[in-house]
Formats: C-alpha cells, structure tokens, sequence
C-alpha cells in the first residue's frame, strides 16, 4: 500500500497548483526510497528515462520553426481567408473533418497530423476563422474552447483509429506481451475488435462538435465588452 | 551495416537549437531572468548532445537541476517582437495559398515515405533505422519544408532557428514533462505500484460475476492510465493483473478481444489526465490556452461516453467470439 504514495503526491500537488515538474519529480523519489532504492539509483532512472523518451519531444521541436516561419508570413491569417469564404463552415465542422481525415489516415498506417504540425497552424486558426465569420467578434473564452476542442479532436483521431491498423505500436505491444507469456494470441482479432469503438469515438465526436456549435452560438450573443485586437484573433 | 540515418542526427539537431535558446537568452540583457533560462536551456541541450554518451546518473542529476530551475521560477520566455496582425496579414496576402504548401509538404512525405517504406524490400533499409521509421520521415518532411519555405518568404536563413526558440520558449519548462511522466512510470513500474493496484481492484470486488470481470479491467486500464499518464505502462500490469486472471482463465473470455479493447479503454484515460502531458497539456501551452487543463476539461464527456460504449462492446463480445 505504502507504495501508492507517489500517486498521492500526484493527486495533492497537482490540486495545491505546485510546479508540475516539481509534483512529478518528488513523486518519484518519494516512490523510489519508500521501495527501498537509493537516491543515486532514483536518479539513476529519472536519467535513463529522460534519454529513453527524447523521441518525445521531437515531433513538436522539429516542426517549430517551419510553424514559426510560416506564422511570421501570414500562415493563420491566410487559412482564416480561405475559411471565410467557405459559407457553410463551422468551427465544429471543421475540427470533425480533421478528426475524420486523421482517424482514416491513422488507421491505414500513415500519421498526418499532430498538435504542432496541424493544429496549431492549421485546424485552429480556421476553426475560429469559421465561428468568427458566422458571429462576429468572440469573447475570449469562447475562442479558447474552440483551441481546446480542436487538440481534443486531434487526439481522439489519433487514438481512436491507430488500433484498427495491425502493424502500429499498440498492436506489436499487446502482441509482444502474449508472446512472452506464450499465448498465441491473433492480431487481426485485436485490430479488428478496434473498429467499432473507432466508429462510436467518431459519432461521440459529432455529438460534441454540435454541442461546441451550439455553445459557441449562445456565447457570441451574450451580451459583453467586445474584444479587440489580438485578444479577437 | 549500421543505420546510416538515425534518429540520433535529430536529436543532435534538436540539441543545437536548445543550445542556441541558452546563447541567445544569456546575451539577452532585457531578459529579466537570463541566467536561470540560459542554465536550464544548456542543461537541456546537454541531454539531447550528449544523452548517449554520459551516465544516466549523471543525466539524473541535470534533470534534477532544470526541475529545480523551473521550480523556482527562474526559466523565463524572452520578449521577443513579433510582426503585427497587419503586417502578417499584408504578406499573407503577398503569398497567398504558396504559404500552404510547405505545411502541406509534411503530410505529403510522411504519406510517401510511409508507402516506400512498406513497399521496398528488406534490403533497402539498413540505411535506415527502421524501429524509428515514423519519426525520421516527419524529421526528413519537416526539413524539407522548412527549406522550401526560406525559399517561398525569402526570409533570411536563420529565421528559422529563431522563430522555433520563440516558439518553443513559450512552452517553456513543460517541454520536458511528457519525458518526466515517462520516467516517473519507469519508477512505479519498478517499485511494482500496478501489482498493488491491481491486488486492490481484485480483492474488493466480485470478480466471480462476468460482467464485474470486464468492469474491473476496463476501469482499471482508465484508472491506472490516468495515474500513468500512458496506456501502454497499464496494459501489461492490468492485463497481468486483472485481465488474464478473471476474464481470460476465470469466465473464458477471448484474449484478443480483450486486450485490444482493454487498449482502447486506456486510452480513455488518457484524454482524461493532465499526466499525459504530451497529449493534453504541452498542446494547451502550444494553442496559448490560458488553462492548461482546458484539453483535458473538453476531453472528459467525449473520453466518458467513448469508455461506457467500448465497456458495453467488450461484455458482449469478449465471451461469445
């Protein structure tokens, strides 16, 4: 039992809103000597660990300055051109179209899309572009859930259609368990078994894109300070 | 034959740039907190140059440093000019749907370069390191298009390198939490934290009925990928843990049904914890989110009707196929 501790300092230091690098190291230390190591053996890990998992990082550190690049030179402002003259767009609408794209393209075997490689330049600026033209100016909150949705929309995509291809990492994982336990276990039956849940996470999709539409509708028309320059963007 | 592309060269590249944030803050003399950044930047720049050849001892103890920069407030973003709404808006009308094409460019190879991959027989790819092959063709796209997009703005070669620091100082510290969530569950991995989990889950539960079988696996790959901040550290402890035991040899159920839903209910947990942070909190740095839990908060109704539904799935189908 002791050795849950780390979780709760998990749990009480991300609710006291201390540094979260901060949280996450004591966690680990506390967990490492109450389970008998060494200091130096804790740290020891947190080092292995830390160059283990540099892959991590990479996708977003190699995509920053193209990103950035392009921002300077009007990458957002252009999209949000493009996007006011689809009439029909939405924000939701636009976010559920990524998350289809992604999910698709994931499920075949090829990763397009990413926080920092579609999001972020592309999916947001064009998801709030859509809710701008159909409102006009937006409160700040609203435009902020608008970012959130379209990171929530990327990540359902992700997830939610990488199984269903048998040669991803969760597969060759589950696979790579049963074979080292001896049990012959078929990965088309576990890619497979994926694809209904793909297909609810996607209607779930559409079901909260209506819902963040309809929000941003009563939102726009609440009465407030309109928002001006860069907070309206 | 070795590799002769490796992820490595990235992290060398990658490594250089954190270098570059340390210079450029530490001659920054309005930067109120120079030093500290400029510290915690070249500790940084230090694990990616050097992460293979130091100790990982020693490679804790730099850890240790940057967490203890961050923890005292002493990493900083520059206040760096950027251009105005006008004048971003005058050169995207100046370039017009030619800014697309580099961003469009990443995509594209990693769609090509997936297809040769599959395509070419085996031979071909011990130029390559194949276990990373995802990562260096967004590292090869993302080259490209980043000179093809110097060549589009005609901007000076730098830019890049400097509009990336700016980017990337914006998320500041929490760059390295999601390598930080990775070794923190290396650590309860090794202290055996999930066979506690797991003995809990069984033991208060009446695992005896099917149904509860099913539910305890799912709720426990939720759960346990929300304390993990990653699905793949929950498998194989609640699998072990919970799965095997009660629905595979208790009730009969069938593995593979199992453990890829079982997968997909972790995932569930992941869209619901700030631990994953490369997923939910590093994008809400990126999309200048005031609330860095807002992709988390947006997340919770879509992870909670994804996980009841793939819950209902798994009892009906992992005892009759």
């Amino acid at each position: 039992m002791i050795k849950l501790i780390g979780i709760l300092v998990v749990a009480v230091g991300f609710a006291l809103r201390f540094n979260t690098l901060l949280v996450v190291m004591a966690a680990g230390i506390v967990t490492g000597l109450v389970s008998g190591m060494s200091f130096n053996e804790i740290m020891e890990l947190f080092g292995k660990y830390f160059v283990e998992n540099r892959y991590m990082t990479l996708p977003i550190v190699l995509m920053v300055p193209l990103i950035g690049l392009l921002e300077r030179h009007g990458l957002q402002e252009r999209a949000e051109t493009l996007i006011r003259r689809t009439k029909s767009a939405t924000a939701g609408r636009v976010i559920l179209l990524y998350t289809a794209v992604r999910q698709m393209a994931i499920a075949i075997g090829i990763r397009i899309g990413g926080h920092a490689e579609a999001v972020r330049p592309l999916i947001a600026p064009m998801a709030e572009a859509a809710a701008h033209a159909q409102h006009g100016e937006l409160p700040e909150k609203t435009v902020q859930a608008i970012r959130a949705h379209a990171a929530a929309g990327e990540n359902v995509g992700n997830f939610f259609g990488e199984d269903v291809f048998i040669a991803v990492g969760a597969i060759l994982l589950m696979r790579g368990f049963f074979d080292a336990l001896g049990l012959n276990v078929s990965v088309w039956g576990m890619a497979l078994w994926g694809i209904p849940t793909a297909l609810v996470a996607f209607g779930v999709m559409v079901w909260r894109m209506r819902v963040l539409d309809r929000r941003i509708a009563r939102e726009a028309a609440e009465p407030r300070e309109v928002a001006t320059g860069e907070g309206a963007k | 034959m070795k590799p002769f592309i490796t992820v490595e060269i990235f992290y060398a590249l990658i490594g250089a740039m954190f270098a570059l944030i340390a210079v450029r803050s530490a001659l920054d003399r309005r930067h109120g907190k120079r030093w500290g950044t400029a510290l915690f930047w070249g500790l940084l720049a230090t694990t990616y140059l050097l992460g293979k050849v130091l100790p990982p001892r020693v490679v804790g103890y730099l850890v240790l440093g940057m967490v203890a920069l961050a923890a005292l407030r002493q990493v900083q973003r520059a206040d760096d000019k950027t251009p105005s709404r006008a004048e971003r808006e005058a050169s995207a009308e100046r370039l017009g749907n030619r800014l697309f094409w580099p961003a469009l460019l990443v995509p594209l190879t990693a769609v090509v370069g997936t297809l040769l991959l599959r395509f070419l027989p085996g031979d071909y790819f011990e130029w390559l390191e194949l276990k990373q092959a995802t990562l260096i063709v967004l590292g090869c796209g993302a080259l490209l298009a980043t000179a093809v997009a110097l060549r589009t703005t005609g901007a000076p070669a730098i830019s890049p390198a400097v509009e990336g620091s700016r980017l990337l100082q914006a998320i500041g510290w929490a760059l390295i939490l999601p390598q930080m969530l990775a070794a923190l569950g290396g650590i309860f991995a090794t202290a055996g934290v999930g066979k506690v989990v797991a003995d809990l889950v069984t033991q208060a539960l009446p695992t005896q009925i099917p149904f509860v079988a099913v539910a305890a696996y799912c709720g426990g790959m939720l759960l346990f990928t929300m304390c993990m901040g990653n699905a793949f550290a929950a498998f194989a402890v609640i699998t072990g843990g919970i799965g095997l035991p009660l629905i595979v040899q208790q009730h009969h159920g069938n593995p593979a049904i199992m453990a890829g839903l079982g997968m997909l209910a972790g995932y569930c947990g992941t869209l619901m914890t700030p631990m994953a942070a490369n997923f939910n909190v590093v994008p809400a740095m990126l999309l200048d989110l005031k609330d860095k839990n807002a992709v988390v908060k947006a997340q919770v109704p879509i992870a909670l009707a994804i996980f009841t539904a793939n819950l209902l799935i798994m009892y009906l189908a992992v005892y009759r196929f």
